[in-house]
């Protein structure tokens, strides 16, 4: 089965495209590389290769979680399947 | 793959270390050298001049940094010959004798009272010679364990995180097994991550050393920052590419660093280390001055990982690209040396992409030149620490 989208671990709130030309509404294959899981749902934007896509709803304040690390603050609630980026996370160091 | 006890083919040069290019390179000492210092390298075919922007009025740390940075390329192993040319004899003739300390060929030339004319026909003479002396001299075989190989990664993007910089870091753990010398760095660009720098520190005062490093280099930014450094630090390239905050750059950045190597010590910009395992150098993030601070200080062989892709080289250091991006790779493969889009769909693990690398490695040490090698990237930058006097 083909991936669209990986993510780094179990804990992790987000998954990177790695594939051109993601539409709303796609169909999606994700593989989490810890574990070696294979999961698939729906996503809500277009996903530029590369982008993040949540894989599960976050309000804001909330920490977005990547290699099982913080990696910023939520600053507009994001659902699973939206495009997750500079818009709606931003740091929490600088 | 088993890289311990595998050979390769370099030039041993006059005090033991091992390069794996033969440059004869004519170094100005200041800005308005450069001019000279071209005109030498036009003269004479097989050498390689290296313009820079500074040189004049530096004083304090900075001016040591200046002096460390353009000795540490002169004493690199890479490196056969250096001719040496400054505006004036006093610095240029302390850029001679530091290189002098190798016991490799170098001579020192300066302009004041005897004009560019003058400067770049003695020159010329002294650099035919140290052509023609590095052009009879053979490779042979050298163990891996004399490899000095650094890392700095470019134009990242959420790909880098994923497989080029754990292909890294997968080659980087062989490498340190076979008691290779490494090296790793970007201070600022370990922001989100540097607790788990801290955790691979091999003893309490290396440590101590890099948190200290860390902080200072963050007080800066602290101090200068005028906004949440977006665009900069990430830059706008890595947002492009996927990449929201420092902290997931950061998280991404630190996979070159492997699983299983250690922390064995610190480093000052440009500062060579004085054994081997892995180093922390407290460096700049921008590509072309850290590359530019790991030649200086001794090292032979360069990774970049890329997402984006930073097309960035060196003079005298092959600088193999890392790319896992399938985008970057339709869009501009030609920069790219090892390819490892295969990891993202599944079709190899890390373990094969750190052994291509190795394998990649290997064939670059014998003399293969590098993308960035063919395509004549050459760039040379100084890092400044603050204003001229």
């Amino acid at each position: 089965m083909s991936i669209d989208f990986v993510v780094h671990d179990t804990d992790d709130s987000v998954g990177v495209a790695v594939v051109e030309g993601i539409q709303a509404g796609q169909e999606l294959t994700g593989w989490v590389m810890q574990g070696d899981q294979t999961i698939t749902f729906t996503v809500n934007d277009p996903i530029p290769i590369g982008h993040k896509l949540a894989i599960r709803d976050l309000a804001e304040n909330d920490t977005v979680i990547k290699y099982s690390v913080d990696i910023g603050r939520v600053i507009k609630p994001i659902k699973q399947g939206e495009h997750l980026h500079v818009h709606n996370v931003k740091t929490k160091r600088w | 793959m088993e890289i311990k006890g595998r050979k390769f083919l370099g030039y041993r040069r006059e005090n033991g270390r091992v390069g794996v290019r033969n440059h004869v390179i004519v170094m100005p000492v200041d800005d308005i050298s450069n001019a000279a210092a071209e005109a030498v390298a036009n003269n004479i075919k097989g050498t390689l001049a290296l313009p820079h922007a500074y040189g004049r009025l530096q004083f304090g740390p900075d001016l040591d940094l200046h002096f460390r940075t353009l000795i540490g390329i002169g004493c690199n192993p890479n490196v056969a010959a250096v001719i040496v040319i400054g505006i004036e004899p006093g610095w240029t003739n302390k850029v001679v004798d530091g290189i002098k300390s190798t016991g490799k060929p170098v001579e020192g030339f300066w302009i004041e009272q005897n004009g560019d004319h003058n400067t770049i026909c003695s020159a010329s003479k002294k650099a035919r010679e140290f052509v023609q002396h590095a052009s009879e001299l053979q490779r042979e075989e050298c163990d891996i364990s004399e490899l000095w190989v650094s890392t700095k990664c470019g134009e990242s993007d959420t790909t880098s995180g994923l497989a080029s910089c754990p292909t890294t870091g997968n080659a980087f753990d062989k490498l340190y097994d076979a008691g290779c010398t490494l090296v790793f760095g970007e201070t600022s660009e370990l922001t989100g991550g540097e607790h788990l720098v801290a955790e691979r520190c091999a003893t309490p005062e290396v440590r101590e050393q890099f948190q200290a490093m860390f902080d200072r280099y963050s007080d800066m930014i602290d101090r200068h920052k005028t906004s949440d450094l977006s665009e900069s630090q990430p830059t706008k390239g890595n947002i492009e590419g996927g990449l929201t905050t420092i902290e997931e750059k950061a998280l991404g950045n630190i996979q070159k660093i492997g699983k299983r190597c250690m922390v064995d010590g610190v480093l000052d910009k440009a500062e060579a280390p004085t054994g081997s395992g892995l180093w922390f150098m407290d460096s700049s993030s921008a590509a072309a001055e850290m590359v530019t601070l790991c030649a200086a200080a001794g090292y032979v062989v360069h990774y970049f990982p890329t997402g984006q892709g930073n097309v960035i080289g060196n003079p005298i250091l092959p600088v193999i690209k890392v790319c896992a991006n399938p985008r970057t790779m339709r869009t501009m493969s030609e920069h790219v040396d090892v390819d490892v889009t295969h990891i993202l769909r599944r079709e190899m693990d890390m373990d094969q992409a750190g052994d291509a690398l190795l394998e990649m490695t290997l064939r670059t040490a014998n003399g293969r030149h590098t993308a960035a090698e063919a395509l004549g990237h050459r760039e040379f930058v100084l890092t400044r620490l603050y204003e001229s006097a």
